[in-house]
């Protein structure tokens, strides 16, 4: 069964290396994904400010394409793949609401009849961290590991969306999904309770005194707690709290340099995928390496 | 036979429309209904009148069948719940049978929940019409007499239970206490001080603890469980299971020798009684007051119940020859004619509010753990330290957990404000810490509770208002490190608070018990929806419940507080000893009787009848129904093939008249 993998915008643009290091890893992994023909924006969180209705039906032609699309689901419903956090949670809302208020499926049905689509509901919206655990499996991914990540301490970082307000595959206030896979590959997730708190999300463009102290508190307390890295599977905040360490800088004189990788990332590099496979060459702040990886194979704290 | 009950001749009917002062009149243009009802066929006389349940009301229908010589009453107004025993009585006080009264609900079934004036007026006569058509085929019907045992059960052995034991006994009736536990007590033995005057609660419940072990008139079963219960006001048959504590219980003194000897020389198993805040042996009396003074063997832990091999240090041991592997559970018969409820409620797990913390910080805990820990005989002896042995220097006490809150409990649990006040109190004054109220209000209803609060505040407890967001870990500045930190919003000076603690307790809400719907089931009696025991009438029949000889008394209904539950401990024996005093009760003939010519023999109606009151006569080859267990459910009536049972109040021409007299105007439409 393949995937229909829905990239959304930003693994396209700001994101690349989500998009290039999740599909690395998803090939090296033999999972089958397929990028749905001709997908749309999903309409982020802004649009169901602008037009409910509007940005339902926007988001659910993408879900119609995917539940559509040809490629062997074997009496399985189709299965699509949303690895921004964003894309993830509009599409799951989209179908969740169509489902629960009929009035609403009825407009959607009608606008997506006229561009000849249909949508029935069957199609399931997945998040990477959700096929992973549950269709690849942590045991599966331990086997493949080539580069085990000794020694390296990691804060699973889930953002807001994910798991609220859904919590469709792990627990709402301390999910562990992201922990379960860092420690399959070796690493040491680090106990920390900001698992879900506010990146800080458009505020760094919006109101940047905000949006920089909800990012500072996150790498402060990750950096306290003696994290070598943090991991996230969320291309905002991914963007929050890597690009703004050198203002954090300039104006808190914050020492972070604290590396913030993508989780497919990370399990590109234990599973030996190359630096330009994963995207690392893209990164603001150098990537976190295991101490033997480092200077040429000598351990780093040697 | 009843088939030959007089019908009372030609109908001559009375009606009355009740206004119930606007609950009805408000919404029912009764004076139309009045008039409307005027016109129907054997009416005699129909009226309007303020307040029906009224003496002057029920004077005028007993007025009404002396001079108008009426054979038939219907009352239109509240639910038969409330005063259909009063218009049947009425009626019987006129001079007629009680059962040719019929009652129309239009207050609960139409004023009430109806807005449309024009449209409620019509469903109430509607209503009435069947009514009226109805009571054409109402027969004289004399009531069921049944005996009352005097001997009562009581489930439950917390203070509500012992309550109602003790005054039942010194009443001189026989009690039956069955308790789940080792030991009785309940929660109440577990708390340290009992607020708001600070007295010991052991001080105060184990004189009544051991009075409940020497009263000539209880028989105490603990560690026992009800497996089963029969039968039907003044007559219950209750089967009484009871563990296996292996221990022979009118030998052993608790002279605790065997726990002395037990194989495993550190105890090691989590102490049930201090919330696993200590240790137990698998032998082992839960405190030192329990009652009965009895030790008992736990099968899990115990290595010879467990594996069947140990060296048995502790038979040695036991020179009066106490102890008995072999004890298998034992089940009692007995029968008893009331039964009260006193089954308590559980603590929210705080588990389910996992943003407090609890279970993930190790200084995080709940109330009932902090009453063990403040406690002189609890596991650290009354000295308030953290899991590292440290004393606590500033204490976050967060209310409602669990309580008036939408994501769990919506109720206010009623007790936490003050025990929580209790807690600062107690806590500050055994380790002099800083200590913090996060509440969102302050309920303080009780004789000298708001006159404690003011104390607290005097004695320089914080008090911040807001709902606790979080008890979390991560610093934010150096002061934090390595402290527990709340983060709530004060909504006193409008702005979020993180409070650096080092300790932080869960006043954590009461629950119904897990277990609660099985036990509602075997009592047949109801639950409301959150799940707590349904009395008969919230302010009028609090202790009682639909099932007549079962009442309830104590946080099994609700959560409330010692003082509270006491008194509706009282409340139920005095309910219980009405019954009994009475020697009788009177139960509504709604009886099903099978008319012998029709039946066939089939046996379809026996396996169905829930109160197994249907037995097969072999000689005659017809079922029989024994009216004392019958309880007029009407099951056998539908399911009978020949349609050869009847069930009085409920005959097939009664129900037909009703749907033909509610239809007949209908029809025409």
């Amino acid at each position: 069964m393949r995937y229909q993998y829905f990239p959304g915008c930003s693994l396209k643009s700001s994101g690349r290396s989500y998009e290039e290091s999740l599909l690395a890893v998803l090939r090296a992994l033999e999972v089958p994904v397929e990028e749905i023909d001709d997908w749309n924006c999903c309409g982020a969180t802004a649009y169901m400010a602008v037009d409910e209705v509007q940005a339902f039906a926007l988001a659910a032609r993408n879900l119609a394409l995917a539940e559509n699309a040809p490629g062997g689901a074997n009496g399985k419903p189709a299965q699509i793949l949303a690895p921004c956090a964003a894309c993830y949670l509009v599409l799951l809302k989209t179908q969740r609401y169509l489902a629960e208020h009929a009035d609403l499926k009825q407009k959607v049905t009608a606008g997506l009849q006229a561009i000849h689509l249909s949508y029935e509901g069957r199609v399931q919206v997945r998040h990477p961290l959700d096929v992973l655990v549950n269709d690849v499996g942590t045991d599966r991914i331990a086997r493949r590991v080539t580069q085990p990540l000794k020694g390296m301490k990691v804060a699973c970082y889930y953002g807001c969306q994910v798991v609220r307000p859904f919590a469709a595959f792990d627990t709402v206030h301390n999910p562990t999904t992201m922990d379960r896979l860092v420690t399959a590959l070796g690493a040491t997730p680090v106990d920390w309770p900001l698992k879900t708190r506010c990146c800080g999300g458009t505020l760094n463009g919006t109101i940047p005194e905000v949006g920089l102290r909800l990012n500072r508190i996150l790498l402060n307390e990750a950096k306290r707690r003696k994290a070598d890295a943090i991991v996230t599977v969320c291309p905002l905040c991914q963007f929050n709290l890597e690009c703004y360490q050198g203002e954090m800088r300039r104006k808190f004189h914050d020492d972070l340099g604290l590396p913030v990788m993508y989780l497919t990332q990370m399990i590109g590099q234990a599973f030996g995928l190359s630096d330009t496979a994963l995207g690392l060459q893209r990164m603001f702040v150098p990537p976190a390496r295991v101490p033997a990886v480092q200077e040429g194979g000598k351990a780093a704290h040697a | 036979m009843p088939d030959a009950t007089p019908t009372n001749g030609t109908p001559r009917i009375g009606f009355y429309v009740c206004h119930c002062g606007t609950n009805i009149a408000g919404t029912v243009d009764v004076k139309a209904v009045a008039d409307y009802v005027a016109t129907l066929n054997g009416v005699v006389v129909s009226r309007e009148y303020k307040y029906m349940c009224s003496d002057p009301g029920q004077e005028l229908i007993q007025q009404d069948i002396r001079e108008q010589k009426l054979n038939r009453i219907v009352v239109a107004s509240c639910s038969p719940l409330l005063h259909e025993h009063t218009f049947r009585h009425a009626t019987e006080q006129g001079g007629l049978n009680p059962f040719f009264f019929q009652m129309v609900n239009i207050r609960e079934n139409v004023s009430w929940v109806h807005t449309d004036q024009a449209a409620a007026t019509q469903k109430a006569k509607d209503l009435t019409r069947a009514a009226i058509r109805r009571v054409f085929s109402h027969k004289a019907l004399e009531p069921k007499r049944v005996p009352i045992n005097a001997a009562v059960l009581v489930v439950g052995g917390g203070i509500a239970g012992i309550h109602a034991a003790l005054t039942l006994a010194n009443a001189g009736k026989h009690v039956y206490l069955v308790e789940r536990e080792p030991t009785i007590g309940g929660h109440m033995a577990m708390f340290d001080k009992t607020f708001p005057t600070l007295d010991c609660a052991a001080c105060i419940l184990t004189p009544k603890m051991s009075a409940v072990k020497s009263h000539p008139n209880i028989t105490l079963w603990t560690y026992s469980e009800v497996a089963g219960v029969d039968g039907y006001v003044g007559n219950y048959k209750v089967k009484v299971k009871r563990k296996p504590r292996y221990i022979k219980e009118d030998l052993c003194v608790g002279c605790m020798e065997c726990v002395t000897a037990c194989i495993y020389k550190d105890a090691r198993f989590p102490d049930e009684f201090n919330v696993g805040l200590s240790k137990r042996k698998p032998v082992y009396i839960p405190f030192p007051q329990a009652t009965p003074q009895v030790v008992l063997f736990d099968p899990e832990t115990c290595l010879q119940l467990k594996k069947g091999k140990c060296k048995q240090t502790c038979i040695e041991a036991c020179d009066r020859e106490c102890i008995d592997f072999t004890q298998t559970e034992e089940f009692k018969d007995i029968e008893v004619g009331t039964i009260i409820l006193a089954t308590g409620f559980q603590p929210f797990d705080p588990a389910k509010t996992p943003y407090y913390g609890y279970g993930r910080y190790p200084n995080v805990y709940t109330a009932l753990e902090v009453e063990r820990l403040v406690n002189a005989s609890g596991p650290t002896g009354g000295e308030v330290v953290l899991r590292d042995g440290s004393h606590p220097k500033a204490v976050g006490i967060i209310h409602c957990v669990g309580s008036r809150d939408e994501k769990t409990n919506r109720w206010c649990s009623r007790v936490c404000c003050m025990y929580s006040l209790k807690l600062a109190h107690l806590v500050k004054e055994h380790t002099g810490a800083e200590v913090y109220n996060f509440y969102i209000d302050m309920r303080t209803p009780g004789k000298g509770y708001e006159e404690f609060y003011d104390k607290l505040l005097k004695e320089g407890v914080h008090f911040i208002r807001g709902r606790v967001a979080e008890v979390t870990d991560w610093a934010m500045t150096p002061q934090e490190e390595g402290k527990l930190v709340v983060r709530v919003e004060d909504t006193l000076i409008g702005s979020v608070r993180r409070v650096p603690l080092d300790m932080v307790i869960l006043a954590q809400g009461l629950e119904p018990r897990a277990d609660a719907q099985d036990v509602r089931r075997m009592f047949n009696i109801s639950c409301a929806t959150e799940g707590f025991f349904l009395e008969r009438h919230p302010k009028l029949a609090p202790v009682n419940t639909f099932t007549d000889g079962v009442f309830i008394a104590g946080a099994c209904q609700g959560p409330r507080d010692i003082p509270d539950t006491v008194a509706q401990a009282g409340a139920a024996a005095a309910e219980a000893l009405a019954l009994i005093d009475a020697g009788h009760m009177e139960l509504e003939p709604n009886t099903a009787y099978i008319r012998e010519e029709d039946c066939s023999g089939c046996k379809s109606c026996v396996p169905l009848c829930p109160y197994k009151a249907i037995s097969f006569l072999e000689d005659k080859k017809k079922a029989w129904i024994n009216e004392a267990l019958c309880k007029g459910c009407g099951t056998c009536v539908a399911a009978c093939p020949s349609g050869s049972i009847v069930q009085n109040l409920f005959e097939d021409e009664q129900i037909f008249n009703e749907i033909d007299g509610l239809l007949s105007e209908l029809a025409q439409v």
